[in-house]
């Protein structure tokens, strides 16, 4: 699997894009949907709420486990994909795509994304 | 000897396959299994549609013979296991005195005196314990032969046809519940009809070394017909779906087959005395006159899932707890079995719901199982 060069990655696995008019978008990484499984059910923060960064904002269930999901910066929640909502599946398949997760106006970012190599060897290791 | 890795879980014969297909692998009792090669909503509706290859090498098998193999068996066991016919299984269940499950197990008769007894792989150290602790006095032999057998598992509709091509065995005569010995893809193998998943189907008990190549020949006469590779998590929610228990979840030595709802394997009319029957006819009259819980599915109006250790809740009080809870593939929703308190366990009680993460979701109570195949 190979993680976009345009995009920065958490620890937490999660991808952010650089963001436009101040909004990025927020997915999980590809690695991560691989170790989840099949996600069958997402719970996203709702537009308005304000996330922090490291902070639980919602979650992710798949057919073994739940796991939380992370911001990755803090800011106010712009927009959710209605369609990963109805389809959870997407997140497996395209999780870079189409299995986005919502779009968040960034008010403060922590200095320890990854680039997409940085991202790579981190979750070589 | 089976093989280990660096991390000391035990390996499977088919290990090398498993990696080459790409699985995710998991830790389970110690050996290092497949939990699935791709999507497991996928496997799972492929075993129900068409069919599944499982390696299930990890189950630990146990060969009882001599000439009181019947009577030893009888004594350790709750179940009547000297009227098993030669060529025929049985479910049956292995008891401590105080009526608690050791484990369930299944009991192959493979010839007069010989006996095959399955374990689960989290309990075969202790079943294989207690039957020779239980065999003294009785002429008979018990033999530890967990790495004499690879077991390989052929799950769903397609699988008679798919087993037929490799197989001059008579399939057709082989009943649910039976084993024969026979030749598959030209190597000796048990082939029994039973299985863990709802459907029909067999497991293929062979040596080791012979595993390999009869996964490749499964997997070549399965191809035509859709058949895939399938791991743990998908055997897990098939067996969910066809309420069938598990050994750390539905079944434990807290708990007596009555208990379970699985009195019917303890059978006190068999001759002689046998581990646990005094207190397992005391569970069957508590049962019947006052059951504290009762085992019941539960299915999801919402879509988030129950799992094990879950607390049920009615009125704004505990009622019960989860023992297993999966998204169900067949169902569409998330699907689980409780213990619950018995006010509350018949099908359509009202105000039911599983405490998830502080959040009360409403669930239907009804009966198990979730899913029976169509004969």
């Amino acid at each position: 699997m190979s993680n976009p060069q345009q995009l920065r990655y958490s620890k937490e696995h999660e991808w952010l894009t650089a963001a436009e008019d101040g909004v990025a978008t927020v997915g999980i990484t590809e690695h991560a949907a691989n170790a989840l499984g099949d996600v069958v059910f997402v719970q996203l923060p709702a537009v308005g709420d304000t996330v922090t960064a490291g902070e639980s904002c919602g979650e992710l269930e798949s057919t073994k486990s739940v796991s939380d999901l992370y911001a990755p910066v803090t800011g106010e929640i712009t927009e959710i994909n209605e369609d990963v909502v109805d389809d959870p599946s997407l997140v497996n398949s395209a999780p870079f795509e189409g299995g986005w997760l919502f779009k968040v106006r960034a008010t403060d970012e922590p200095g320890d994304l990854l680039s997409a190599d940085e991202y790579t060897a981190f979750t070589a290791g | 000897m089976s093989s280990t890795d660096s991390a000391g879980l035990r390996l499977t014969a088919l290990d090398a396959l498993h990696r080459a297909l790409g699985a995710t692998m998991t830790d389970f009792a110690g050996w290092d299994m497949p939990l699935r090669y791709g999507s497991e909503r996928d496997e799972h509706v492929a075993v129900r549609t068409r069919a599944g290859l499982f390696d299930l090498s990890h189950m630990g098998e146990i060969t009882v013979t001599g000439p009181q193999a019947a009577e030893l068996l009888d004594h350790a066991l709750v179940g009547n296991i000297a009227s098993v016919g030669v060529g025929r299984a049985r479910y049956t269940m292995i008891c401590r005195a105080d009526g608690g499950i050791l484990d369930d197990l299944i009991v192959y008769r493979l010839a007069g005196t010989e006996y095959l007894v399955v374990a689960n792989a989290s309990n075969a150290q202790v079943v294989l314990d207690a039957l020779r602790e239980r065999s003294a006095g009785f002429d008979a032999e018990v033999r530890d032969d967990r790495d004499a057998y690879a077991l390989i598992a052929v799950q769903g509709p397609e699988s008679p046809g798919i087993l037929k091509a490799l197989t001059d065995a008579d399939l057709d005569g082989l009943k649910y519940y039976a084993g024969l010995p026979g030749t598959v893809a030209g190597v000796p193998a048990l082939i029994a009809r039973t299985g863990y998943t709802g459907e029909d189907g067999f497991e293929l008990f062979v040596k080791p070394e012979h595993a390999v190549r009869l996964w490749q020949a499964l997997t070549e006469a399965g191809a035509p017909v859709g058949l895939v590779p399938c791991g743990l998590s998908c055997r897990d929610t098939l067996r969910l779906e066809a309420g069938m228990p598990l050994y750390g979840h539905e079944l434990s030595t807290e708990l007596t087959p009555f208990d379970a709802g699985l009195g019917r394997v303890v059978k006190f009319e068999k001759e002689g005395d046998f581990v646990g029957r005094e207190a397992l006819a005391e569970a069957a009259a508590r049962a019947e006159q006052n059951p504290p819980r009762v085992l019941v599915g539960l299915v999801a109006e919402g879509r988030r899932v129950p799992r094990a250790g879950f607390a049920v809740v009615a009125d704004g009080e505990v009622i019960g707890e989860v023992t297993s809870g999966a998204p169900s593939p067949t169902l569409g929703r998330p699907i689980a079995m409780a213990y619950v308190d018995t006010a509350y366990s018949a099908p359509g009680t009202a105000g039911v719901g599983v405490d998830i993460r502080g959040s009360h979701e409403p669930y239907e109570v009804v009966p198990l199982p979730f899913y029976k195949r169509q004969k």
